[in-house]
């Protein structure tokens, strides 16, 4: 049976080519692997394999000759004693365009969807309530569920031993032993990828970076194998884990040990990223995060570690992703924040009420999914917002929320969203100008003033 | 000089023949991807495993039910060894909606949870944490399995083996390190990359033990397969494969591959052809005769053929597609 040999493609854009050579003529007897032709790309020249055995029966395109579209006929091989067939020896072009599926377009529904503007309290009133810092509720949070799931356990720098560089993992140790609380080298992206395999393998590793400074060692396997691998396999194999640490500015680190990366990760789509404020938000969401079966970035805050606040005792504490929480109440001006960010806009919020002046304060407590119906029903009510975080001001989480609110409440509005973040600068070291690069209070007070034109 | 004529008469008939006919299986199937991306059905980067498949083979022959294999996005040969089905692969070459991932991978992003594949990386070296975390998760839950990581030559350079190396013994993880030194990567060759002599001595550094081994030779490549694989087996931690073999074709379909003569190839393809290698010692040895041999090339050239025509006629993937799997809904 003859066989038409057709113009390769020979580079991801070629769409045609020069036949430079031909290194056979017609007569020759071609085996698989021979090399039959050169051919000229604009990039290159390239050799051109025959794949099937057989005679040369005829050259359809002469050597040398210019703009050879793929997938024309150039040759045709026919076997011992066959003729070449008439109706083959024309130069036609073999159907390559697969029919597309007809699908209508499709529905946009690629960040996981909030929970819809749910205003239920986190506990019921009347829970009895413990203070207790976000350091400790972390660990418990962490304690709980390693005792719910033989599954889950603690990798990453001086969590065991040392019980933790931040004393997060104070005493896990103890409880859990060496085999699920394990101290790693100072080798982030190696361990971070070894987290990412046991998740494939079916654990549930939580990974601690000292600080997430140094996950930037380790960003290729949080973003390409632990974020898209759920996608690229069709749903087959993806990895539940949390990435975990303190995040941003601590105090007087420098440029290097200084950076909130919050907006960072919100852009992946595959993670799912937290930034707790309060202890009972770092308890019930680190719960979450363990439990979800995606990658989970979770921003903690070095200064947030040793404050108190109020965790209800209760068997089994959560919070669902995608719920933020009204902080505050109030009519006049919306203010959106998240972790440490928060302390600003509750002084600012404190401040302006003195001026008579009644700001909503939203917490979000994760920012992917965010839940914007949230914010935009806050939006609607006061028609004004400022936004507040410690990040660089291009790119920020508070220029997307800007965003948001522009093309789904525009109508809404009495005056530009402004976002209040930290200076475009890398974190000085000097005490006074590490002040002046972070957001500051009076910095939204003036916002706040400046929307509602006082 | 003609191939080796190695009597080995502690391997059988069916033994030879097998490897014989999954060696042929990954080459005619390359073959055919190569076709098909000069057609136009296949797209970006294709990485051909063609001279290379005694490596896989051999390694597979050395597995037991349940081990894992994770390797580079040089991926096609390890998926159709570890018994993935040849039109699922080849659907995913032409993304199409029943490739190995519906179409949304591609030749570098493949994975089968049922067969132990787990990808498929498109990042140099990715794959070496990742097979020690498999083996991690394997140790953790004693299950006796050992992991095999593919990678390349080039790939050994990279800082995260090391890192990976050093928690690998550290843990007695059971993963058998498999470099792949197929003498370039992309153009640079290894001489080029590196003064060290040999690259799995490089495992003496970390407490690893290792050993050099002959690529060409499916045979000697899954006796050491074995080795490596009663070593990590036995928890005395992870082992490293250093095996010699060669890619016949450019590094992608796009790569003209300047960088070596033809003659090098050619002289490899003549001499050292691991195919060869066994249709010789098949024919000597008596155990099958060229009617056999032939007929078992039919049979291939059927499965090949089969698995080009499903990866055309497979629709594209739904629209919808475009926003599934983002996000798993419950554990996976
Ligand atoms: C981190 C990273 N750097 C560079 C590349 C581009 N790249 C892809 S393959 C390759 C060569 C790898 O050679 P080797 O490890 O010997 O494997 P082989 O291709 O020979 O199988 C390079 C540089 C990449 N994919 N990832
Ligand atoms: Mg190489």
């Amino acid at each position: 049976m003859a066989i038409e040999l057709l113009m390769p493609a020979l580079s991801p854009t070629m769409e045609e080519g020069t036949l430079a050579k031909w290194m056979v003529k017609e007569g020759d007897e071609v085996k698989s692997g021979d090399i039959i032709a050169e051919i000229e790309t604009d990039k290159a020249t390239m050799e051109f394999e025959a794949v099937d055995e057989g005679i040369m029966g005829k050259i359809v395109v002469a050597e040398g000759t210019e703009g050879v579209k793929v997938n024309a006929v150039i040759a045709i091989l026919v076997e011992d004693g066959e003729d070449v067939p008439e109706a083959s020896a024309s130069t036609s072009t073999a159907a390559a365009a697969p029919a597309a599926a007809e699908t209508k377009a499709p529905a946009q529904a690629a960040a996981p969807a909030p929970v819809a503007s749910d205003s239920a309290p986190d506990w019921e009133d009347g829970t009895e309530l413990k203070p207790t810092t976000v350091r400790e509720a972390l660990r418990d949070a962490m304690a709980e569920e390693m005792r719910r799931d033989e599954d889950v356990f603690l990798m990453g720098e001086e969590v065991a031993e040392y019980q933790g560089a931040y004393k997060i993992s104070q005493g896990l140790l103890d409880e859990f032993g060496a085999k699920r609380i394990i101290d790693t080298p100072i080798t982030e992206h190696g361990f971070a990828g070894i987290g990412v395999g046991a998740a494939f393998g079916g654990l549930k590793p939580i990974v601690e970076f000292m600080t997430f400074n140094f996950a930037m060692q380790a960003i290729d396997h949080i973003i390409n194998s632990a974020a898209k691998t759920l996608y690229m396999s069709g749903g087959q194999m993806g990895a539940p884990m949390v990435f975990r640490g303190p995040n941003g500015a601590a105090a007087r680190v420098g440029a290097q040990h200084s950076q909130d990366y919050a907006a960072w990760y919100m852009q992946i789509p595959g993670l799912k990223v937290v930034m707790p404020y309060s202890a009972a938000d770092a308890k019930g969401l680190m719960k979450t995060a363990i439990r979800d079966p995606n990658p989970v970035i979770f921003l903690e805050n070095e200064i947030l570690y040793g404050k108190s606040f109020d965790v209800p005792v209760m068997d089994d504490f959560t919070i669902p992703f995608g719920k933020a929480k009204i902080e505050r109440a109030g009519d006049d001006v919306t203010i959106v924040s998240f972790g440490i960010g928060m302390t600003y806009a509750l002084e600012a919020a404190e401040k302006l009420a003195e001026d008579g002046i009644n700001a909503e304060v939203i917490n979000l407590r994760t920012l992917r999914p965010m839940d914007m119906p949230t914010v935009l029903a806050s939006v609607q009510k006061t028609n004004r917002c400022v936004t507040v975080e410690e990040g660089w001001p291009q790119g920020s989480v508070g220029s997307w929320i800007a965003s948001e609110i522009m093309q789904k409440a525009f109508d809404y509005l009495d005056a530009p969203v402004i976002t209040c973040t930290g200076k475009d600068v890398p974190m000085p070291y000097a005490a006074n100008l590490e002040k002046h690069a972070l957001v500051t209070t009076d910095e939204v007070v003036e916002a706040v003033k400046q929307v509602t034109y006082r | 000089m003609p191939p080796k004529k190695s009597a080995k008469p502690n391997v059988s008939a069916e033994e030879l023949l097998g490897h014989y006919r999954e060696m042929l299986l990954i080459r005619r199937f390359e073959e055919k991807a190569g076709q098909l991306y000069g057609m136009g059905l296949i797209g970006g980067f294709c990485h051909l495993y063609i001279g290379q498949e005694a490596v896989v083979v051999g390694l597979e022959a050395a597995a037991e039910e349940g081990d894992k294999r994770v390797t580079s996005y040089r991926d096609h040969g390890h998926m159709l060894a570890c018994g993935m089905d040849p039109k699922g692969i080849m659907a995913e070459l032409t993304g199409r909606e029943g490739g190995f991932s519906k179409g949304k991978g591609g030749s570098m992003h493949m994975f089968s949870k049922e067969k132990h594949f787990y990808g498929g990386h498109g990042i140099v070296a990715a794959q070496v944490p990742l097979g020690a975390g498999l083996a991690f998760a394997d140790k953790y839950k004693g299950n006796g399995r050992v992991t095999f990581a593919y990678f390349g030559d080039g790939a050994a350079n990279q800082g995260q083996v090391y890192e990976t190396y050093n928690m690998a013994e550290l843990w007695d993880l059971p993963v058998v390190f498999v470099i792949e030194n197929n003498q370039y990567a992309m153009g640079t060759s290894v001489q080029r990359s590196t003064k060290s002599p040999s690259l799995w001595e490089r495992g003496a550094a970390y407490g690893i033990p290792g050993e050099e081994v002959d690529g060409m030779d499916v045979l000697k490549v899954k006796e050491a397969g074995e080795r490596a694989v009663a070593h990590c087996r036995t928890g005395k931690g992870p082992y490293i494969l250093e095996v010699k073999t060669y890619r016949y074709r450019g590094h992608s379909m796009s790569d003209p591959a300047k960088y070596r003569t033809r003659e090098e190839v050619q002289k490899m393809r003549d001499e050292r052809d691991p195919i060869e290698q066994v249709r010789d010692m098949l024919l000597t040895g008596k155990h099958a005769s060229e009617d056999d041999l032939k007929a078992i090339d039919k049979d291939i050239k059927a499965i090949v053929n089969e698995a080009a025509e499903f990866s055309k006629e497979s629709p594209e993937p739904a629209l919808d597609e475009l926003w599934t799997d983002i996000y798993a809904e419950e554990a996976v």
